[in-house]
């Protein structure tokens, strides 16, 4: 894939040991790419990790925070990798591609910490634990014209179509394509090579994740975006990438997610399935939630063009008592594309986490003033 | 994209047009190229004194904030609005209308320690 993000024009940034495209022309065409047309994402550097036997089911819900024995065959559903603390260890997509059959996918940094804790936590159940992640690509198309470029796509298959006419399995596809849900999967085929087809993303907008094999990723993404450049598609980096999420509040590993925070922390207490019935790492430790006083994840949201960035201090407004001591630090930060204004997550002391609650960021310095805004900051339905 | 040659460099990625004992100040393409978009621009006030090596504005990327140092000491004669309000005249044309302050020399000596264009190129890693 680096040929062709060279010929897309990419800078690139060493990340989790991958050369990755930064952005190809501007971070903030991309970015408005996405929102009003469809931006295609190069994540082969996320980690995939099959889980595999006919206790996959057991193991899973067992290792991990959520229910994912409760997941049909082609569905997928978010979920958090815990450690015995209730610290989170990565943020996951589990997709359930068969009976007895998951995929796993951890961000990039995380692969060998999912992949081992997998392995280790699954040992006394019957199920097989493989890093597949050097055998799996993963191009995102994202954004609201993304469906209708995929369904242009020529080549594009369903795994299990019947022997039909082509202009029949064309119509296949599209209705097909039209009628995934979120967060479900669907296998298909590009040039007859197999291809998992998930309506899942990381930008707020509707949009796909393609999984297939690094060897036919290359093929894949030059005829996507030869499909799409009149739809107005064009290569999106990861700098737009974290833009977009922000926009969106999803939180990203290592900012707003990390071990030292509890789930219900980070507002992700419903992904923590504390009614299922077995014992799962963590539980324990989660179930009391978090501790008295423990600081929450709240968005933030300032005016003019200043971004409060991560690790800033957040204080009480000056001239407030106590307005010296930190109440709370900010985990991402930047002026939004979309907004137009300056937008934030940060944790904050709990009594200050109410919507309306006004703060200061010392940004290098200087008390600049924010409001404690509900996340997200931007959906598709609402903006 | 080649250098301009009319102008000096420094180690921080600005550069001086020097006419006279005024000196207009921008950031290099490398600079605003490293930055990515720019979209908010803080220069200092006209007027005020600067010091150089010292901070006297910020240049914000949706990624990054790069500081912008004072390439010479002097007094701040004009600072560009258009970048201000444009901030990405810096990444359009970060050698001609987005440059950001103009500054009236204390010592024009000083300015003989800057980069040339083939300095500074090789400071990068480009050929000039």
């Amino acid at each position: 894939m680096h040929q062709a993000h060279v010929a897309a024009g990419a800078s690139f940034t060493d990340f989790a040991g991958w050369r990755m495209p930064v952005r190809y022309s501007s971070e903030l065409a991309e970015h408005h790419a996405v929102r009003t047309a469809a931006g295609l994402f190069d994540l082969s550097h996320m980690g995939e990790i099959v889980v595999l036997g006919p206790q996959a089911a057991d193991a899973l819900d067992y290792a991990l925070a959520g229910r994912l024995s409760a997941l049909q065959q082609g569905q997928a559903k978010y979920s958090l990798l815990l450690d015995e603390s209730g610290g989170i260890l990565d943020d996951l997509v589990v997709y359930r591609t068969g009976a007895d059959r998951y995929m796993v996918v951890a961000n990039a940094a995380n692969r060998r910490t999912v992949a081992d804790a997998l392995s280790r936590r699954a040992a006394s159940f019957d199920a097989e634990v493989y890093d597949e992640s050097d055998d799996i690509a993963l191009i995102a198309i994202q954004g609201p014209r993304s469906l209708e470029i995929l369904q242009n796509l020529d080549d594009l298959g369903l795994e299990s179509a019947p022997d039909l006419p082509e202009d029949r399995e064309e119509a296949d596809i599209a209705h097909a394509l039209a009628a995934l849900r979120y967060y479900r999967a669907l296998s298909g085929t590009f040039s007859d090579r197999p291809l998992l087809i998930a309506r899942t993303g990381y930008t707020g907008e509707d949009g796909f994740e393609l999984y297939t094999a690094p060897d036919d990723a290359p093929a894949l993404w030059d005829a996507l975006l030869e499909t799409g450049a009149g739809a107005g598609l064009v290569p999106a980096g990861l700098a737009a990438r974290d833009t977009l999420r922000l926009e969106a509040g999803m939180p990203l590993y290592g900012h707003e997610l990390t071990t030292g925070v509890l789930p219900a922390q980070a507002g992700l207490a419903r992904v923590v399935a504390l009614d299922k019935p077995g014992d799962f790492v963590g539980r324990s430790a989660v179930e009391g939630g978090a501790p008295e006083g423990a600081r929450v994840l709240v968005g933030l949201t300032g005016e003019g063009r200043r971004a409060a960035r991560a690790g800033y201090a957040v204080h009480v407004p000056s001239g407030e008592p106590h307005a010296d001591a930190p109440v709370g630090e900010v985990t991402s930060g930047a002026l939004s594309p979309t907004l137009g204004h300056p937008i934030a997550m940060a944790y904050v002391d709990p009594a200050l986490a109410e919507t309306g609650t006004r703060l200061d960021v010392d940004v290098r310095g200087s008390r600049v003033p924010f409001t404690v805004t509900p996340l997200p900051f931007y959906s598709r339905k609402k903006n | 994209m080649a250098l301009p040659t009319d102008r000096r460099y420094t180690a921080e990625h600005e550069w001086v047009l020097v006419d006279g004992d005024t000196a207009t100040v921008g950031i290099t393409d490398y600079a605003a190229e490293k930055l990515g978009d720019v979209v908010f621009v803080d220069l200092p006030a006209v007027g005020s004194e600067t010091a150089e090596g010292s901070v006297v504005g910020e240049i914000e990327s949706t990624k990054s904030v790069g500081e912008l140092f004072a390439p010479v000491s002097g007094e701040v004669l004009e600072v560009n609005d258009a970048v201000v309000s444009a901030p990405e005249l810096v990444n359009s044309d970060p050698f001609g209308s987005g440059w950001l302050i103009r500054v009236r020399v204390a010592d024009a000596s000083r300015l003989e320690d800057l980069l040339d264009a083939a300095a500074y190129a090789a400071l990068i890693g480009e050929s000039a």
